[in-house]
C-alpha cells in the first residue's frame, strides 16, 4: 500500500487508489497487462501513451464499468479507499465516489440544472435549496457558472463543446467524489477552454485526487505530479513528472515518446 | 486525350437508358396509389356525410350509415392498444437495455420475426382457439382486440427498440458512471428521448390494426348488431368487416356504399400515417443533441 519503491512517491500521503497487477482483456485480445501503481490524496496522476495502450480500459476497471462492457475481463486488484472494488457490494455507491469525464463531451439531453443535479437527486437529495447549492457550487468549480447562470433551464446537450466538457466536470463533481478520472478531456475542446479546464484541475487538486489520462504529453507535464507511461497495454514507467520530463527516464521508450519521436 | 472516345459515348448512352428505365419503374409506384385514391374519392365521396357517420345501417344494410361499425373499429383499436403497447414497450426495453446476447435473447428475437411473418388468418384461428374458446371470452371485443394486439406486437416492439437504440450509448455510460442504476438511466435519460419514436410506432400500429379483417371476423366482429357494444364482452361491428360483407354478402347494395366505407377506412389510415410522419418531422426539428 505504501508504494515506497516508486520514484517520486510522496510517502506522507494517504493512498486513494491502489492498482496491483491489473490485467484486462477482451476475449483473446489483451488490453492491459500487469499494471501496478498508486494514486495519492490531492495529487494529479497523469497517464500518457499512444492509442490502444489500455488507458481507457483501466478507467473502466476502476469504476466497475466492466460490468456493462460486453466481453471485458478483469484480473488483479483495484483497491479504492483501501477496499477491493470488486468486493464493494454496492457498485453504485462506488461510482458515486468516482467522477468520470469522457473524451467527447457528453451533455445529457436535460437542462443544465438537471445535468448537474441528476446524480444527487437519484442518490436521494430532494431539498430544492440543497440541490440549488450543489448546482451553483459545482458549476462554479468547473468555471462555467458565470456563463450559464441565467439559462440553467436550457439544454445541456446544446452547449458548445468546451462548455459541455466543463458541464460534465461539474456533473462529475456533483457527488463530492474522492477521485476524479479524466479521459483525454481536451480531445474535442478548443485550446482556450483547455487552458481554463487545466486551471480548474489545478484548483481541484486541493480537494480531490485526479487521474488524468491525456494524449497531450505537455498537458501531463503542466499538470501531473507523477506520470505513468503506458504502451501497448504495458506500464513502461512511472515517475515524478519533473524527473521524467528532465530526461531521467529509465526506459528509452519513455524518452522517445515524451520527446515526440513516436506516438 | 480529352476527346470522348467511341466507348465513352456508348457507355454514356447506355447509362442514360438505365437511368430512365429505373425512373420509369419508380414512377409506376405512384400509379396504383393514384388510381385507388381517385376511384375511392369519385365513387365514395358523395356517400360521405355527417349522417353517414352517425346513423345505423337501414334496410338490410343497403341504406343508412355506418355508425356502429366506425365506433366498433375505434373500440377494437383502443382495447388492442391497451394490451399491445405496455407489453410491447416493456419487451422492447428488455431487449434493448437489459438483454445479453444469449440463447434466450435469440429465441425472443426469432419469435418476434416469426410473429411478424404469421399470416393474419392464422392469427385469427389462434385467436379463436386461445381467447374465444380456451379463455372463454367468447366472440367478443376482448377476444378480437387481444388477437389484434398479438398480431401487431412486433410493430410496437421493433419501433420501440429502434427508438431506444437511437438514443446514443454515451448517454447511458455517462449516467451509469454517476452511479445511476439501469432503471434510473432508462427512466431519466433513455425513455424521455425515445418517446416520440415510440409514439410514431404506436400510430403506425393503429393504422394497421384499423384495417385488419381476418383476425376479427371469427373472434368478435360481426356482420350486424342492432345496438352498440356495452362492454368488452359484447360483439361489435367493424369498418373492415362491414366493407367485406357489403361487397360480397349483401345483395342490392348501391354501388357507392362500399366505396364510401372504403374511403372512410383509408382516410383513417392515411390520417394516422400523416400524424406519424408529422411526429417524426417534429422529432427531427427538435433535436436535443
Amino acid at each position: 500500500m505504501t508504494g515506497m519503491t516508486e520514484a517520486g512517491t510522496p510517502t506522507d500521503k494517504r493512498v486513494v487508489l491502489d492498482v496491483e497487477e491489473l490485467s484486462i482483456s477482451y476475449g483473446s485480445k489483451s488490453a492491459l497487462r500487469d499494471a501496478s501503481f498508486s494514486v495519492y490524496e490531492n495529487e494529479i496522476f497523469g497517464i500518457i501513451g499512444p492509442a490502444n495502450s489500455g488507458k481507457t480500459s483501466l478507467l473502466k476497471a476502476i469504476n466497475r464499468m466492466d460490468l456493462v462492457t460486453s466481453g471485458m475481463k478483469v484480473d488483479g486488484h483495484v483497491r479504492f479507499l483501501g477496499r477491493e472494488v470488486r468486493k464493494w457490494k454496492n457498485v453504485f455507491a462506488l461510482r458515486r465516489m468516482i467522477g468520470v469525464v469522457f473524451p467527447l463531451p457528453v451533455g445529457l439531453p436535460l437542462s443544465i440544472y438537471d445535468n448537474v443535479s441528476l446524480a444527487p437527486k437519484l442518490a436521494g437529495v430532494s431539498k430544492k435549496s440543497e440541490l440549488d447549492d450543489i448546482v451553483e457550487r459545482c458549476l462554479t468549480r468547473a468555471a462555467l457558472w458565470e456563463e450559464v447562470k441565467d439559462r440553467l433551464d436550457s439544454l445541456g446537450s446544446l452547449l458548445s463543446g468546451g462548455q459541455q466538457q466543463r458541464l460534465t466536470i461539474a456533473r462529475a463533481l456533483s457527488q463530492n467524489p474522492r477521485l476524479l478520472m479524466l479521459d483525454e478531456f481536451s480531445i474535442a475542446v478548443d485550446p482556450v477552454t483547455t487552458m481554463r479546464i487545466e486551471d480548474v484541475l489545478k484548483e481541484l487538486r486541493q480537494e480531490v485526487s485526479i487521474v488524468l489520462v491525456t494524449n497531450l504529453v505537455q498537458q501531463a507535464e503542466r499538470l501531473a505530479d507523477r506520470t505513468a507511461f503506458f504502451l501497448n497495454g504495458e506500464v513502461v514507467e512511472i515517475g515524478a513528472t519533473s524527473a521524467l520530463f528532465n530526461g531521467e527516464c529509465s526506459d528509452t521508450r519513455t524518452t522517445d515518446y515524451i520527446e515526440g519521436r513516436f506516438g | 486525350m480529352f476527346e470522348a472516345t467511341e466507348l465513352n459515348i456508348r457507355n454514356d448512352r447506355i447509362q442514360e437508358r438505365f437511368r430512365y428505365l429505373f425512373l420509369a419503374m419508380a414512377v409506376v409506384l405512384i400509379v396504383p396509389v393514384l388510381v385507388i385514391l381517385s376511384l375511392l374519392v369519385i365513387k365514395g365521396g358523395p356517400v360521405l356525410s355527417w349522417s353517414f357517420l352517425t346513423e345505423f345501417p337501414k334496410n338490410g344494410m343497403t341504406e343508412g350509415g355506418i355508425y356502429p361499425a366506425l365506433l366498433g373499429t375505434i373500440f377494437l383499436v383502443l382495447v388492442a392498444l391497451l394490451f399491445s403497447v405496455p407489453l410491447g414497450v416493456a419487451a422492447a426495453i428488455y431487449l434493448s437495455e437489459y438483454a445479453k446476447d444469449n440463447w434466450l435473447t435469440r429465441v425472443i428475437n426469432l419469435a418476434i420475426i416469426n410473429l411478424a411473418g404469421v399470416p393474419s388468418i392464422v392469427h385469427a384461428l389462434f385467436g379463436v382457439g386461445a381467447f374465444v374458446i380456451f379463455f372463454g371470452f367468447g366472440t367478443s371485443i376482448l377476444s378480437a382486440s387481444l388477437t389484434l394486439a398479438i398480431m401487431t406486437l412486433p410493430v410496437v416492439i421493433v419501433a420501440t427498440r429502434e427508438a431506444l437504440q437511437s438514443v446514443p450509448h454515451a448517454f447511458r455510460e455517462a449516467c451509469w458512471s454517476l452511479g445511476a442504476t439501469k432503471w434510473q438511466t432508462i427512466r431519466k435519460v433513455v425513455l424521455p428521448n425515445a418517446v416520440s419514436g415510440i409514439l410514431t410506432g404506436v400510430i403506425l400500429e393503429v393504422s394497421r390494426t384499423a384495417g385488419e379483417t381476418a383476425p376479427i371476423m371469427f373472434t368478435g366482429a360481426v356482420f350486424f348488431v342492432p345496438f352498440l357494444p356495452e362492454s368488452v364482452f359484447d360483439q361489435t361491428m367493424a369498418l373492415s368487416l362491414h366493407l367485406y360483407t357489403l361487397s360480397t354478402q349483401v345483395t342490392d347494395v348501391p354501388e357507392n356504399l362500399p366505396y364510401g366505407v372504403a374511403l372512410l377506412l383509408i382516410l383513417i389510415v392515411l390520417a394516422m400515417n400523416a400524424l406519424s410522419i408529422g411526429f417524426r418531422t417534429y422529432l427531427r426539428n427538435k433535436k436535443k443533441w
